[in-house]
């Protein structure tokens, strides 16, 4: 509203001056302080996510295509194969910066970390790198190195074993990135399958795939009418039945996993109820096995699906099925069409976080699961603690990353991405 | 189908129906309630008195403890609500967020399984009806509350039922919209033929938009008139203090015939009313008097009753005074006084003689003094 000031009046819409500082510059000291405040509040947080969240991938990601352990050991020789052409055996300048390059590293005690790079990529260079570190070469003595140092291994004498150490001169590397593909670069540069009985990745990546995928279906299908039961009913009943969906919660994951070996095994409640019913005459195989693992995942990561689910329909009113009702629509035409697609964000964000945990699980499947129920994450805790190959634990961890963003990138776009619902 | 059959049938019937949630309480007490072809009928009372559930139970979403519900003459009482052909308005709107404006007027029609170019034309028809033809693309949440509510309206009407319930569809807009949105659908009732039951607590509300007006309190249909009928000939003091503005007087019935009674106040003046709802000689009953039908004017043609008092504030309205005075017995009164050139304004401190009419003075069953505030002021 304006008000029609007297002539002593000032016009409403100048704006109070402050000196000379223009109105925009004010605005903007006056909401400096505001953003600072609010940056001041989230930067512990900030800073505690880079130092143990992001850091810590970029660290990952790096370790799976960075290749700089050979090249130290064996400088000269990788300076001698760069000309090489990869389909016969190098020449004798490379046999012999090889010797010399050994000879130095055995001196420093550094020919191990060279032995345990080639052993990745051909099995037998490990002992091959060490005895021709420990052998004592006499330039008087050697008219030919290359004939002495295959005497000494007979891998020097093959293309695949110089290829090894030409494929590791880093500094970058694809090595580890294709072995977790299954895919292997010989001495000449070409991409290959590996042979079918040392292919284990992506059967791994598959069957991780797999089994994410039937507990996510299994956990919407247990997890959604508890969801609904939860959201529909009166608070307090309802307020019973969320105790009991986030009991789990306080439950170590390690003691639920447990309880499900005490459950399914041979001499265990369900094999002894069924053994008593009479519907089995000799226990059945329930652990250690894939029903193991879908049983006991499905469980631990139920809560995860009710919880979206439930939030999502807790926001649906009851008077859109009403509305629907009064419209003429059956009581089953309006769950389809009106409650169904309004439940979809929290389906879409229990589904993926259920699938993004679950191929990322690991206790869960190696204590009831078989050799043969073993995920990714099974094959990463083995690379990094057992064969300390971290080059190859990055890799398989990159691969399950960028699977898993590719996955959330097609999810996104089909569910329509801002639409998912966490909470 | 059996429209044709008897035009003289009401629509609906509900006889002796009854409502209880918790098995204790009865929330809907006694309904006897028809309700004819083509009208507008309102449910007005305050908030808590059953009016919803009455409705509710007409749409088929509660079932009545009690009695039974008849619609065109068949009982409906175990009729699944999706199969009752009702329109309903709901106060919220409830327009499906996930469906464009035209996908909503669609679903009725689609789940009646229509062909898609006969659902077209209807959606367009209807919201054109409504004068949003341009909206159809839009989602619910881009449009106003106003063009929501009309959106609503075209949804319930798409179908063409025969009746249509609304439950305070204009509660969540503003005073303005609201008034509009009156008119508009007093004219689609008009326009359609079509028989509106219409929930609201605003008077002002039902007396605009009603042929008849069902006046609920404490889960009973206390008078149901036409508005006028309710302001001129309310039959018991609940009716008169929620619909207009009233004044109670409490005394005793020292005499009676069939039209009128004599009735002494409590502070000893003898008044003479038509006689309404007392039974008895010697009963207690609270007069009711609309302000605007006492004159300050002693000498008002056949204002044969008299009572003085003392005026305590006077407001000026333009139109109209509004006196208050205190009666010799201490009880307040309010009057309205036509305001015109002639009129000399009563100041606080003066006498003042107040003359009514008999008629227009009403003998109802009494009003303990503390519920009369209480039930006064209800109807604001
Ligand atoms: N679903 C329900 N369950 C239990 N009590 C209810 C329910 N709906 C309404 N009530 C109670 O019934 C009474 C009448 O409610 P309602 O019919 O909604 O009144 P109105 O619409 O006139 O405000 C209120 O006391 C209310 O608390
Ligand atoms: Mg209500």
């Amino acid at each position: 509203m304006t008000i029609q000031g007297g002539a002593s009046a000032p016009p409403a819409d100048r704006v109070l001056s402050d000196g000379d500082v223009p109105l925009k510059v004010r605005l903007r000291r006056a909401e400096r302080v505001r953003k600072m405040t609010a940056f001041g509040l989230v930067a512990p947080l900030l800073v505690f996510l880079l130092l143990t969240f992001v850091v810590p991938i970029a660290g990952m990601l790096w370790r799976s295509v960075g290749d700089n352990e050979l090249s130290k050991v064996l400088p000269r020789t990788e300076a001698a194969l760069v000309t090489w052409d990869g389909k016969s055996l190098p020449g004798e300048a490379a046999f012999h910066a090889l010797a010399d390059d050994l000879a130095q590293a055995h001196a420093d005690d550094t020919a191990v970390i060279a032995a345990r790079r080639l052993n990745y990529d051909v099995s037998g260079l490990h002992s091959a790198v060490m005895s021709l570190a420990r052998h004592h070469f006499d330039p008087a003595a050697t008219p030919s190195y290359r004939d002495a140092v295959i005497a000494v291994n007979h891998h020097w004498g093959e293309v695949d074993a110089w290829g090894a150490i030409r494929h590791a001169r880093g500094p970058l590397t694809d090595f580890y990135l294709l072995s977790a593909l299954d895919l292997h670069q010989d001495a000449s540069g070409a991409i290959h399958r590996v042979p079918a009985d040392r292919a284990i990745y992506l059967d791994v990546l598959a069957r991780t795939f797999r089994i994410s995928l039937t507990v996510t279906l299994f956990c919407l299908v247990l997890g959604f009418p508890v969801a609904y039961l939860l959201a529909t009913q009166p608070p307090k009943i309802a307020n019973g039945l969320m105790i009991l969906v986030l009991l789990p919660f306080w439950t170590s994951l390690l003691v639920r996993t447990a309880a499900w070996v005490v459950v399914l095994q041979d001499q265990g409640i369900v094999n002894d109820l069924l053994l008593w019913l009479g519907v089995i005459d000799h226990p059945l195989r329930l652990i250690y096995n894939a029903i193991g693992v879908h049983v006991a995942m499905t469980h631990v990561l139920l809560p995860f699906m009710i919880l979206p689910l439930y939030s999502t329909m807790k926001s649906i009113k009851p008077h859109f099925m009403r509305a629907a009702t009064s419209l003429g629509a059956p009581p089953s035409v309006a769950f389809v069409r009106i409650y169904l697609p309004q439940c979809l964000p929290g389906i879409a964000a229990g589904c993926l976080l259920v699938f993004i945990l679950a191929i990322g699980y690991y206790i869960t499947p190696a204590l009831v699961g078989g050799a043969s129920d073993q995920m990714l994450s099974y094959f990463i805790a083995f690379f990094i603690t057992d064969s300390v190959n971290w080059g190859l634990a990055s890799a398989l961890g990159a691969v399950l990353l960028g699977a898993t963003l590719l996955l959330y990138a097609v999810y996104s776009k089909l569910v329509g991405g801002t639409d998912i619902k966490m909470g | 189908m059996v429209a044709e059959q008897n035009e003289q049938q009401p629509l609906v019937q509900f006889s002796q129906v009854q409502k209880s949630y918790d098995g204790e309480t009865l929330v809907v007490k006694h309904l006897d309630l028809d309700i004819k072809r083509g009208e507008f009928l309102t449910l007005l009372g305050p908030s808590g008195s059953g009016k919803t559930t009455t409705l509710m139970m007409l749409a088929g979403f509660e079932v009545p403890t009690h009695g039974d519900i008849r619609l065109n003459g068949r009982a409906i009482t175990s009729m699944p609500p999706h199969k009752r052909n009702i329109g309903m308005v709901f106060q919220n709107y409830a327009l499906f967020p996930h469906m464009t404006v035209a996908q909503n007027v669609a679903f009725p029609l689609e789940v009646r399984k229509l062909p898609k170019e006969q659902i077209a034309a209807k959606v367009q028809k209807a919201l054109g009806m409504v004068r949003l033809e341009e909206f159809g693309q839009r989602r619910p949440a881009q449009l106003s509350g106003g063009q929501q509510q009309r959106v609503a309206l075209a949804r319930a009407l798409v179908f063409e039922p025969e009746l249509v319930l609304m439950d305070e569809p204009l509660g969540a807009l503003d005073k303005q919209l609201r008034e509009h949105m009156q008119m508009e659908i007093k004219h689609l009732h008009d326009k359609l033929g079509l028989t509106v039951v219409y929930v609201t607590h605003d008077q002002s509300e039902a007396l605009t938009m009603s042929d008849r007006v069902a006046v609920f309190n404490d889960g009973v249909i206390q008078q149901i008139d036409s508005p006028s009928a309710l302001y001129e000939k309310p039959r018991n003091s609940f009716v008169a203090n929620f619909i207009g503005e009233n004044n109670n007087l409490n005394g005793e019935v020292v005499e009676m015939d069939q039209e009128t009674c004599a009735v002494r106040l409590d502070d000893g003046s003898l008044v003479r009313a038509a006689r309404i709802n007392v039974h008895a000689v010697g009963a207690r009953t609270t007069l009711s008097l609309r302000p605007e039908r006492l004159y300050v004017d002693a000498a008002h043609e056949g204002a044969t009753n008299q009572l003085s008092g003392q005026v305590e504030e006077t407001i000026y309205l333009g139109d109209h005074i509004r006196v208050v005075a205190r009666l010799s017995g201490g009880e307040p009164i309010m009057v309205k006084v036509q305001a015109g050139p002639h009129l000399v304004m009563p100041r606080p401190g003066d006498a003042i003689r107040l003359a009514f009419r008999t008629e227009d003075c009403r003998a109802l069953n009494p009003v303990a003094a503390g519920k009369m505030a209480d039930a006064g002021s209800t109807s604001h």
